[in-house]
């Protein structure tokens, strides 16, 4: 059978385009399954929505007066907290600047037992400016609690 | 009374604008030379009046205007001078401006260096800039006045970003966004082009040199960026796939790709429809760039602008922008295909697939970075995608690019010769795996150091062989055109980067310490003693600054001062200190106090030894340079058309389309 030979480089062409973007779109997904990382806040947490993820981001308001640094080492634990749960998590390392009291942070890591191990934390370069998505999480985190509240409310009322 | 001068100059800006990039048009689609004519002095005056605004607004900076909410949101009186000036573009309303601004210079440029081209062709070029200036000063004078009064006038201002006063940050932005914005050009060209359909064959040579320059533009401002970043946050690393990096690199990508497909459609005519392609993705991308940054729809450790309003607008643009041009495409890219064939083993093959991998890498970096939006739209929950994700597939994507990379120039246009690869292939591995061998001994036979010195040396092995090749055979004054010297400095750059990269990813050694004064520790053969901490002031911040002394087998090495600075309203910056070298970085940044009432006490010390650092920023600047040396090229100087009846009936037959 013969091939014009314009029509065969154009059909290795387009194998190789197919080829290459069947590869690619594979290790895209793979490479995206492994590296998604959710944002919870300490009450998405204790309300158990961080059970399925083994890595995760926990982002909340430092809790005033509850850093705590170690005597020997460079451990360092604190609480975060937002509108309806506290969570305390323990890291070894240099925190960045702008991590103090009341300031948010973004601490990625896991949960070991009840407390939340970070090996990595963030806090933001802008003191005045919480970033959008933790204040999309803990608005969503406080909407629902209002949600339990009532529902809780309501079940206690005969 | 100056500050409301601004405002009318940038008014009268964009009247010109909308001149500029109206009635040319009008002009070549009717013939009508003296609407053509337009262009130039429009942009001319638009360009004199936005010049006139940016020095108000700087003006507005030395002199303290806080009248002005800009000046007085980003400035105090403690400032220095120079960063006042940079405080111009520390923040959203001044770095629009600036964008403007340069894009303004682009034009001025283009008008001036472009009298030669074909009268109907700079008409369109220069209205498609008068346009992309009409969507700019349109958002700034609607949505972003950087002139905007505070009243009452405060006595004195906030401060511009700490993070932002550093000799890096002054230089990098302007340079950024004449990258970013020399984009526009190469789509101006293209739109132009596309508008010319089959009759204009000649402009992908005119658009090389302006890609190019705003590549190389684009390539420094990245590389300083990276610089900045490591001198500056004080985590010692040189990229973060940060969603601001990334916007900066996906039009870097793509620009990469078109001006290597610009080289193939201006040499042999094919891939035309890919190059137009390549041009309006690289611009939509350097716009995606700044809406990315400037609206704060990503989180993001920099993204310190969030307006929903503007970034509406800027999405409207753009997509006027791309729609625009994707359907002037679809109606125009017929037309202007064709080329000459080529053959499966040719320059041409192996250059598509260095394009492929650009343009996929510069997909997955864009999946990756707006994947957040996606997975809020989707409500699959806060997401977002860590560094891993970039750092797994960007290398693999690029591993073929680095595997041909010796072969591409000594592959014929067309047609290929098998044998001559057969002995190049022959002499890089030997080269590769001789130095590797050589390598493991010094690094202790680590694999990621010993690929990075391979893969570094085969690069630069067959760009030096092709530099022999063309010594040997080409004869003496037409070896080394600029075109070709420019591309064996960019591809011996890739070498020097790549090797830096991987040989400073697997040797360097980074400690975090809790160290007290006199305390010493050892790191990648270095001791670093620590010698307290002392109080110092500059001039708008006072600091805790620590003295390490550094020596090497008992003999002085440097003498290191990191800071913690504080700043007017008590925002603190880690001023990390580096002492530099060919082969090796020394790092260290202060961490806290561990008792914050005694700062003579212990401290977290953050170490670092990176070996070879250096070697990235300079592979990139040696690409830079290639991107501009390439631009220099004698061959893209037009030639001046014949003002002759040929000449005319070349006009009149161009504006029957």
């Amino acid at each position: 059978m013969a091939m014009n030979p314009t029509r065969k480089r154009r059909l290795i062409i387009v194998l190789l385009i197919l080829a290459a973007a069947a590869v690619a779109t594979v290790l895209v997904v793979v490479a995206l399954q492994n590296n998604m990382n959710y944002l919870l806040t300490p009450s998405q947490v204790q309300s158990g929505q961080a059970s399925g993820y083994k890595t995760f981001r926990l982002g909340g308001m430092v809790k005033a007066g509850s850093i705590q640094r170690s005597d020997k080492s460079l451990k360092v634990t604190f609480t975060v907290v937002d509108a309806g749960g506290a969570m305390p998590v323990e890291y070894t390392g240099i925190l960045p600047d702008l991590f103090r009291d009341n300031q948010a942070v973004i601490a990625t890591g896991h949960m070991d037992n009840a407390h939340f191990v970070a090996t990595e934390v963030l806090a933001k370069h802008d003191a005045t400016y919480m970033p959008k998505e933790l204040k999309d999480a803990m608005a969503r985190a406080h909407a629902n609690k209002k949600i339990s509240d009532a529902a809780a409310a309501q079940d206690s009322t005969p | 009374m100056t500050p409301e001068l601004g405002q009318l100059a940038l008014i009268l800006a964009l009247l010109l604008a909308l001149a500029q990039g109206i009635l040319p048009l009008i002009g070549a689609w009717r013939g009508n030379r003296a609407l053509m004519a337009v262009a130039r002095p429009a942009a001319a005056g638009q360009a004199v009046f936005v010049a006139f605004a940016f020095g108000i607004l700087v003006w507005a900076f030395l002199h303290f205007d806080f009248s002005v909410r800009y000046v007085a949101d980003n400035s105090n009186l403690a400032l220095p001078w120079y960063y006042r000036i940079a405080a111009v573009w520390g923040a959203h309303e001044g770095s629009l401006l600036l964008w403007i601004l340069i894009l303004n210079v682009w034009t001025v440029a283009l008008a001036a260096f472009n009298q030669k081209l074909p009268e109907v062709f700079a008409a369109r070029v220069m209205a498609v800039m008068g346009l992309v200036a009409v969507g700019f000063l349109t958002f700034m004078i609607f949505t972003s006045d950087p002139f905007g009064r505070l009243l009452p006038m405060p006595g004195d201002g906030a401060d511009l970003n700490p993070v932002l006063q550093d000799p890096g940050m002054t230089f990098h932005p302007p340079v950024l966004y004449t990258g970013y914005v020399g984009f526009s050009v190469a789509f101006a060209f293209a739109i132009a082009g596309l508008l010319g359909g089959e009759m204009e064959q000649a402009w992908v040579r005119w658009a090389r040199p302006w890609t190019n320059v705003a590549w190389a533009f684009l390539t420094l401002g990245i590389v300083a960026g990276s610089w900045w970043a490591y001198a500056e946050l004080g985590w010692g690393g040189w990229w973060f796939w940060d969603p601001v990096e990334n916007a900066s690199f996906m039009p870097w990508l793509v620009g990469l790709a078109l001006i290597h497909a610009q080289a193939v459609t201006e040499k042999r005519g094919s891939l035309r429809a890919w190059t137009i392609l390549l041009s309006i993705f690289a611009f939509s991308l350097s716009l995606l760039g700044t809406f990315l940054v400037r609206s704060g729809v990503l989180t993001s450790v920099h993204a310190f602008a969030s307006d929903p309003r503007r970034g509406i607008f800027i999405l409207a643009f753009l997509t006027v922008v791309v729609g625009g041009s994707l359907l002037l495409y679809a109606l125009r890219a017929p037309k202007v295909a064709g080329g000459k064939a080529f053959r499966l083993l040719s320059r041409e093959t192996l250059l598509l697939i260095g394009n492929l991998m650009f343009t996929v890498a510069a997909a997955m970096v864009l999946l990756g970075t707006l994947f957040p939006l996606i997975g809020d739209a989707l409500h699959m929950g806060r997401i977002s995608v860590g560094p891993p994700y970039f750092g797994f597939l960007f290398p693999l994507l690029m591993l073929p690019v680095v595997l041909l990379m010796p072969f591409g120039p000594f592959l014929r246009w067309g047609h290929g010769d098998g044998t001559d690869l057969k002995h190049l292939l022959l002499r890089v591995t030997i080269a590769a795996v001789a130095c590797a061998i050589i390598a493991a001994f010094l690094v202790h036979g680590q694999i990621k150091a010993m690929v990075g010195v391979a893969a570094g040396v085969w690069i630069a092995v067959g760009v030096l062989l092709y530099s022999y090749k063309r010594w040997r055979e080409a004869p003496r004054g037409r070896r080394y055109p600029a075109e070709m010297a420019g591309m064996l400095l960019a591809h011996f750059g890739m070498a020097v980067f790549v090797a830096g990269v991987l040989l400073s990813e697997s040797l360097s050694v980074s400690s975090d310490v809790r160290m007290a004064p006199g305390q010493s520790k050892n790191i990648g053969g270095y001791d670093f003693r620590f010698d307290g901490v002392q109080r110092t002031t500059g001039p708008n911040w006072h600091a805790d600054q620590g003295v390490i002394s550094v020596t090497r087998d008992g003999s002085r090495v440097a003498t290191m001062r990191p800071q913690k600075r504080t700043y007017a309203g008590d925002q603190v910056q880690t001023e990390s200190a580096v002492d530099a070298g060919f082969t090796r970085d020394l790092y260290v940044a202060l961490g806290e106090p561990m008792d914050a009432n005694n700062i003579q006490g212990a401290w977290s010390l953050r170490l670092y030894y990176k070996p070879f650092i250096r070697w990235i920023w300079g592979g990139g600047v040696l690409m830079m340079l290639g991107g501009f040396v390439c631009a220099t090229d004698r061959r893209f100087r037009i030639k001046r058309l014949p003002v002759t009846a040929a000449g005319n009936e070349w006009l009149a037959q161009e504006s029957r389309i």
